[in-house]
């Protein structure tokens, strides 16, 4: 089937690919060398600071996420607020880092319109290298397409929550407490956390945003992958890049069959 | 009614009996509600709409301190030579995305549902490891497939579809995954082929009609992820309308922004028209209660209203 | 309010319940009108009508659920208008889907008692007991999944009366359920609820159920109580036209009101309300009140009730012979089978009533 043929050729092939070559060296000689490249501090460096800004950016987005998530399954199913909080959230969540780069650019960068108003009021900058930095400032970026994933993730979740769970419990003798404690939030705990699984994920594939506003060095690991085919590079690197790129598949693969693992849990109760 | 609707109808001031308008509890429950969503929605609206309005703002900045400002840059959206192609391309980009996606998909899918459903876990998983593969990873492998195709086909643009097919599969077969479920397949296409209709035609005018949410659904989803694409394009070294963006950012900062803008809007207007054409077949929320304040009707039945392809949140439910 | 649970079978005594002028409005439509219905210690009242009459509202605003826009709800001779519902102690059974999904069968039953902060030896025994008493005690560690939808309403049951609440509450419980499972329920819970002797309010749209299990019927309609009576009443002397119709099927004939009783297809009967002004309208007879005999085809067949038999249907110890009547309409009669084992549709005959009282409405009334 054509399908098939299709999928085999531009995913299967890729991934295999990165995966076989990873073992080869420049000459084509079967090694492990390039994993222990891996070991190498910027690399290393590189991939704790990926999963630090992914774990970060995921409780950031998970947690506000969360709340914006309650507030939309609130309302009312048809109106106007849950419409455009979900076609936002899917711009937002897709739409690529430059954009998103740009944006915060045009905020708080040395030209922002925040950082202009600050400076007239205070005398200071406060674009500095901060927003550049991962783990500070990067979080507060990546935030912005992680909290619209966690949305659109999560609203299923919170819409199965049926209002006869909390009337059953009130006629119990619950107060709106006992509610959220013995039924609503586990009830919702798998869900919340493959949903935070998924945006561990979204955060440690990130690449654009990265690119578009980190102007020096590789602190994580996408753009290292990216620097070693870039030109500026001795050739031969490459393999080690697609040991990196290995290993981002792996740490991926595990975070997304723990999600689906808590999704299969969630959708029994939550249908 | 419970609380968690939120939604209360006009303050009746008619009561039967004199006196302030719904101080009942449940009514008190769902003010604080209210008070709570307001704060909630105000802080985190700020937070999402300030970086829009900036970029507003700083594209529409004249040259020159305290000159007026102006439309400039946006006007050059549509003129400027580099910015043009890019545009161009990624549109087209999203349109054969689009299409070969669906025309790959929809017929795989169905027949798989009537035909082989043990191989649907199999598509579903397929359909899936996208999503575990990140597009940063994809490219490296994709480097050398492509370097063939460029030998063979041309080194057109054009050609990024095939990656964009790829990178799309899992929304698209969520959708309309979703969307197959609401309507009975099976029994449509017996029916139809009971009544003598080829496969073909099953499929074009029986089931599809019956999908169109759906598929319009997936369609517009390409679009936004393909104009919304930058890493796999950059990295194989093709300028399409995210890299041509980054690369403009240096020279012309205003032009750049106000087109970042422009895309983001056209994304979510596309977005939000379709969330109002999938309304007919809309999954509504479990909640039987009066909505809206319009038409109340006594909350009689728990009954819920048939499922339906949801507008946009089917793009993430995984297994 | 904070009740101790006697975990001996003891039960609580009954109480009555009142609920006094109620009334709710949801912007301009009235779900309520005034609605003033009394609950004897004991007794289960089941409250009947169609979409939207209010009766889920009413059993709502009982619960605490739903504020009132005006009136009072008495329990034990407590004024509770203004209490929340979970201080109400009434238990309470939903349509579907109240079973918390993550918590097996004896989880969920124990949780009022959890919330009450019963000690655990003590919850699992009240549990069980109650899984017991509903036939589910194989159940226990099942989840809502695993279980039928009837299952699932007994486990709701007995979660409901586990915290011994002075109140029951169902809200068309059975509605959801398949056909042969809604019989055999609806005597469980008429069982219970006469063994542990609790006041029950009990709502369905399903008129067959509300006659067969309550003790007193209440018939609403728009907001209000139409007839609040006795099964056999309400079924046997229906207070208004809307009733008659709602509960049971019937057969509107013309007739003649006079001298205190009327003239229905040449038979002189009874009337259930005697002051019915005289003159024409429309009676409406049951269909086991309607009586036949077949014609020959010799004979001329003018009389008031002659027609053509169109159908018949077979019900077992029963069957509904459908008879088009020129210039009435189409009838039902309701005989024993074995009356009419030789008739066949397009057969001549004519209808009769018996001399059981039947309601007149005026043409004009008919709403």
């Amino acid at each position: 089937m054509p399908f098939l043929a299709y999928v085999g050729i531009f995913l299967l092939l890729p991934t295999l690919l990165v995966a076989y070559e990873a073992f080869f060296d420049a000459a084509g000689n079967f090694t492990f060398a390039n994993f222990d490249e891996l070991r190498q501090d910027t690399i290393v460096h590189s991939f704790i600071s990926s999963i630090v800004l992914s774990l970060e950016s995921a409780v950031v987005g998970s947690l506000l996420g969360g709340v914006l998530t309650y507030v939309v399954a609130t309302g009312s199913p048809d109106g106007l607020l849950r419409r455009t909080v979900t076609a936002a959230s899917g711009v937002l969540a897709q739409f690529g880092g430059v954009t998103l780069a740009f944006a915060f650019l045009a905020t708080i960068g040395p030209q922002g319109f925040i950082t202009k108003l600050i400076i007239d009021a205070y005398g200071t900058d406060i674009s500095g290298g901060w927003l550049y930095e991962p783990l500070s400032g990067l979080v507060l970026v990546y935030s912005y397409f992680q909290i619209p994933l966690m949305v659109l993730v999560f609203l299923p979740a919170m819409d199965g929550l049926r209002p006869q769970w909390r009337e059953a419990a009130e006629s119990l003798g619950g107060t709106t407490w006992h509610y959220w404690r013995h039924v609503a939030l586990p009830l919702l705990t798998p869900a919340f956390l493959g949903a935070f699984l998924l945006l561990f994920a979204s955060g440690f594939s990130a690449y654009a945003t990265a690119a578009a506003l980190v102007s020096q060095g590789q602190p994580l690991v996408p753009l290292q992958i990216a620097n070693t085919f870039s030109s500026e590079v001795i050739l031969g690197r490459e393999n080690v890049g697609k040991a990196m790129a290995l290993g981002m598949i792996v740490i991926v693969a595990i975070v997304m069959t723990l999600n689906a693992l808590l999704q299969r849990r969630a959708s029994r109760w939550l249908r | 009614m419970t609380a968690t609707t939120g939604t209360l109808t006009a303050v009746d001031t008619r009561t039967g009996v004199a006196g302030p308008p719904r101080r009942g509890l449940q009514a008190r429950r769902r003010r604080r509600l209210q008070a709570f969503r307001g704060v909630v929605l105000v802080v985190l609206g700020l937070f999402f709409l300030l970086p829009l309005g900036a970029m507003f703002e700083f594209s529409t900045r004249g040259v020159g301190e305290g000159a007026p400002r102006t439309m400039e840059a946006w006007k050059r959206i549509v003129t400027d030579q580099e910015l043009n192609p890019a545009i161009i391309a990624s549109l087209e980009l999203a349109v054969i995305t689009s299409v070969v996606a669906l025309v790959l998909m929809v017929p795989t899918m169905v027949w798989v549902r009537l035909r082989v459903p043990r191989l649907s876990r199999v598509v579903e998983f397929l359909c899936l490891l996208p999503l575990t593969v990140p597009a940063i990873v994809l490219v490296v492998g994709l480097g050398p497939i492509y370097r063939w195709l460029d030998g063979h086909i041309g080194g057109s643009i054009l050609t990024l579809f095939f990656a964009y097919v790829v990178l799309v599969l899992p929304f698209v077969y969520r959708t309309l995954d979703t969307g197959l479920s609401a309507i009975d397949v099976r029994t449509l296409s017996e029916a139809a082929r009971s009544l003598g209709s080829s496969w073909p035609t099953v499929m074009l005018r029986v089931i599809v009609p019956n999908m169109v949410a759906a598929v319009l659904n997936a369609a517009l989803l390409c679009v936004a992820i393909v104009m919304g694409e930058f890493t796999i394009a950059n990295l194989l070294q093709y300028v399409n309308l995210q890299v041509a963006i980054l690369q403009l950012g240096q020279a012309d900062a205003s032009l750049s922004i106000a087109t970042s803008l422009a895309s983001l809007i056209f994304a979510f207007l596309l977005l939000l028209i379709l969330s109002f054409a999938g309304r007919r077949t809309r999954r509504t929320g479990k909640d039987p209660s009066p909505a809206s304040g319009s038409t109340p009707s006594a909350p009689a039945d728990g009954a819920q209203d048939p499922v339906s392809a949801p507008v946009l949140t089917p793009i993430v439910e995984e297994i | 309010m904070a009740t101790d649970i006697q975990l001996a079978t003891s039960q609580r005594s009954a109480v009555e319940v009142r609920l006094e002028g109620l009334r709710r409005t949801y912007g301009t439509v009235t779900a309520l009108d005034g609605l003033d219905l009394t609950l004897h210690p004991g007794e289960l009242v089941a409250l009947l009508g169609p979409s939207g009459c209010g009766k889920t509202t009413a059993l709502r605003l009982l619960a605490g659920l739903e504020d009132s826009d005006g009136g009072r709800v008495v329990v034990a001779g407590q004024d509770v208008t203004h209490v929340p519902t979970n201080k109400r102690d009434m238990g309470m059974v939903f349509q579907a889907y109240s079973l918390f999904p993550h918590m097996t069968a004896l989880d969920n039953v124990a949780f009022g008692l959890r919330l009450r902060k019963v000690p655990a030896a003590q919850r699992r025994a009240r549990a069980s007991e109650m899984l017991e008493l509903v036939g589910l005690s194989a159940q226990a560690n099942r989840f809502a999944h695993q279980m039928s939808g009837g299952q699932q309403q007994r486990v709701a049951l007995a979660r409901a009366l586990a915290i011994q609440p002075t109140v029951l509450l169902l809200d068309e419980p059975l509605s959801a359920l398949d056909a042969k499972v809604r019989t055999q329920l609806r005597d469980e819970i008429r069982r219970v609820q006469l063994e542990v002797g609790i006041t029950t309010l009990f709502v369905t749209h399903d008129q067959e159920e509300a006659l067969a299990i309550a003790d007193r019927v209440g018939v609403m309609r728009a907001g209000r109580l139409e007839q609040l009576d006795v099964p056999v009443a309400v079924y046997g002397s229906p207070a208004t036209s809307f009733v008659a119709q709602f509960v049971g099927l019937t057969n509107p004939v013309p007739a003649i009101v006079e001298n205190g009783s009327a003239l229905v297809l040449g038979v002189r009967v009874p009337l259930v309300d005697p002051a019915t002004p005289a003159g024409a309208g429309t009676a409406l007879v049951r269909p086991e009140a309607m009586d036949l005999r077949q014609l020959d085809a010799a004979q001329a067949g003018t009389e008031a009730g002659a027609g053509t038999v169109s159908a018949i249907s077979f019900l077992g110890a029963v069957s509904r012979v459908s008879v088009d009547v020129p210039g009435t309409g189409t009838m039902i009669a309701q005989l024993p089978t074995a009356d009419v084992v030789d008739l066949r549709p397009g057969d001549r005959v004519v209808l009769t009533v018996r001399p059981d009282p039947v309601l007149v409405t005026r043409a004009a009334a008919a709403r």
